[in-house]
């Protein structure tokens, strides 16, 4: 049967054919096309790559942000409070102060009064002594007008004595 | 009868060429047939036939009863060197009866095959010596390297391969790191596919090596298949269903294989492991059938389904001169439409077998052992 006779002829310009064509296809059309397919390739797995790599980067700093904004939450917070207290303090200090500067000033107050109460009181008893010796002397000299009044006095003042 | 068949050729323009030498055919029987004293009949399996074999001289459609032809070189490599010539000088003889005289050698055509003619005619006018009874041909035969009607659609569709991917490889070359365009937009899918997916799935880590012969083989069997299926010139020559071309393409696949057999592979075929020592040279035997049954498989495979193919689609072109009713012409050209879709279908697929059974074997044949 002739069509399962390899032709001679067929078989060489076959072998030629699909060598010369393997040649030809293989350095002008499979390398540059194979070549641009996994240049393409690694081009879009790299890009990926990094498109990743960005994704994380953006996470953590996101982290990092978070990170530092909690820390300068705490830390204003942290500051508020010890302004608080000092605030507090400053309040309490100046209340104590305030109280302690009354506390004297009253006591000074206090002092002065007593002071100047005990002038007085020296002054009304010098006052009250002068008028009672004023009084004294002005009924002594009614009293020792004439010269009975007199001898009369230095009579009772020598009885007196003379009692001692 | 033979006026509508003319007619009907003439309808029939574009599918004429796959049914091409019908007449010629038809006309070089007429003497066997006169000498039988049958009234001419078509014969499809005849027609068919002869489509399916090669031939010296490319058969377009015949006119006014005559065979219309593109000549082809014929070449001849004899006792006394490379002698050339056209195949019109067969005048579309195929039966032995014209000598043509060429580097002071005498030739004659029979079924396509060339011999160095007798001195004298036998009493069928053929140049030859036949055999009574099977009309064997016993004359001597030079060697043929004629550019014969699959050389030159073998040689067209390399150059359609050509124009496919170099044009489209220089697409890449010009515009690098861009996405495809053009003729590449259509080319890369398909070789990323025979990469990934019949390649470095089959072969392994060490694949790229035989990527590119891979490609080419499946562009080769695919492109050859279609242009198969172009009822006209010049496609609709039986590249790939002709069992030399086939075979080149196994022969390839075997050598391949067999060159880049590891240690593991010849283990396997001559001295399987894990098995009783009496059984072993056993295997052997059929594992070393099996090496050439491989790739004999893949040959019979392509040529026996592309063959198919077109007999098929012949079969069925040829039911309106079984019946020798145009009215059948619906159901025929119905059928052939249906066939020639499934045959494009086929033509893919067989491309895509033959490449995936190569790289699969390549890939048995690299295969590490793992324990």
């Amino acid at each position: 049967m002739g069509i399962v006779t390899p032709g001679f002829g067929l078989i060489f310009w076959t072998t030629l054919t699909f060598f010369i064509l393997l040649y030809l296809l293989a350095k002008f059309a499979w390398k540059p096309i194979l070549k641009a397919v996994q240049d393409r390739e690694e081009a879009i797995n790299s890009a990926l790559k990094s498109a990743e790599d960005a994704k994380a980067e953006m996470a953590s700093l996101q982290s990092n942000n978070e990170q530092l904004l909690k820390q300068a939450r705490e830390e204003r917070e942290a500051m508020l409070k010890e302004a608080r207290a000092m605030r507090d303090k400053t309040i309490a200090d100046a209340k104590g102060a305030a109280s302690e500067e009354a506390a004297k000033v009253l006591e000074a107050a206090r002092t002065q009064i007593h002071n100047e109460k005990m002038a007085a009181m020296t002054e009304v008893k010098n006052q009250v002594a002068q008028l009672a010796i004023d009084m004294s002397e002005r009924i002594l000299r009614a009293e020792l007008k004439d010269a009975e009044a007199q001898k009369a006095m230095v009579d009772r003042a020598l009885q007196d004595v003379k009692m001692n | 009868m033979t006026n509508s068949r003319t007619h009907l050729t003439g309808l029939f323009l574009a599918i004429s060429s796959t049914l091409f030498a019908s007449n010629a055919e038809a006309k070089a029987h007429e003497t066997l047939i006169h000498e039988e004293e049958k009234e001419a009949a078509f014969n499809p399996a005849e027609v068919i036939m002869h489509h399916i074999a090669d031939s010296h001289g490319w058969h377009l459609f015949d006119w006014n009863e005559q065979p219309v032809s593109i000549p082809l070189p014929v070449i001849l490599y004899t006792e006394e060197g490379l002698v050339v010539f056209s195949s019109s000088e067969f005048h579309h003889d195929a039966e032995g009866h014209h000598v043509v005289e060429a580097g002071g050698q005498r030739f004659v055509n029979i079924h396509e095959k060339i011999y160095y003619a007798s001195e004298e005619a036998n009493e069928h006018g053929a140049y030859a010596s036949m055999d009574h009874e099977t009309h064997a041909v016993s004359n001597a035969t030079p060697w043929d390297i004629s550019i014969t009607k699959n050389v030159a659609a073998l040689l067209f569709s390399a150059l359609v391969i050509l124009l496919l991917f170099l044009p489209a490889a220089r697409g890449y070359k010009k515009n690098p790191g861009v996405a495809p365009s053009g003729v590449a937009g259509f080319v890369e899918p398909l070789v990323v596919f025979v990469r990934d997916d019949i390649a470095k799935n089959n072969i392994g880590p060490h694949y790229k090596r035989f990527v590119p012969m891979l490609l080419t083989m499946f562009f080769f069997i695919w492109i050859n298949n279609m242009l198969g299926l172009v009822p006209f010139f010049p496609g609709g020559a039986n590249v790939t269903g002709n069992i030399a071309v086939t075979m080149v393409l196994a022969f390839i696949t075997f050598v391949v294989t067999n060159v880049n057999g590891n240690k593991h592979y010849w283990g396997h075929i001559f001295w399987m492991p894990g098995l009783p020592v009496a059984v072993k040279p056993l295997l052997a035997i059929v594992e070393f059938i099996g090496i050439f049954t491989k790739p004999f498989s893949l040959m019979i495979r392509l040529f026996a389904n592309i063959t198919a193919g077109h007999i098929i689609v012949l079969s069925l072109v040829s039911l309106v001169f079984i019946f020798e009713t145009v009215w059948v012409s619906p159901a025929s050209v119905l059928l052939t439409l249906f066939i020639s879709v499934l045959e494009l279908l086929v033509a893919a697929l067989q491309a895509y077998i033959f490449t995936l059974l190569t790289a699969l074997y390549i890939g048995a044949a690299m295969h590490e052992e793992h324990h």
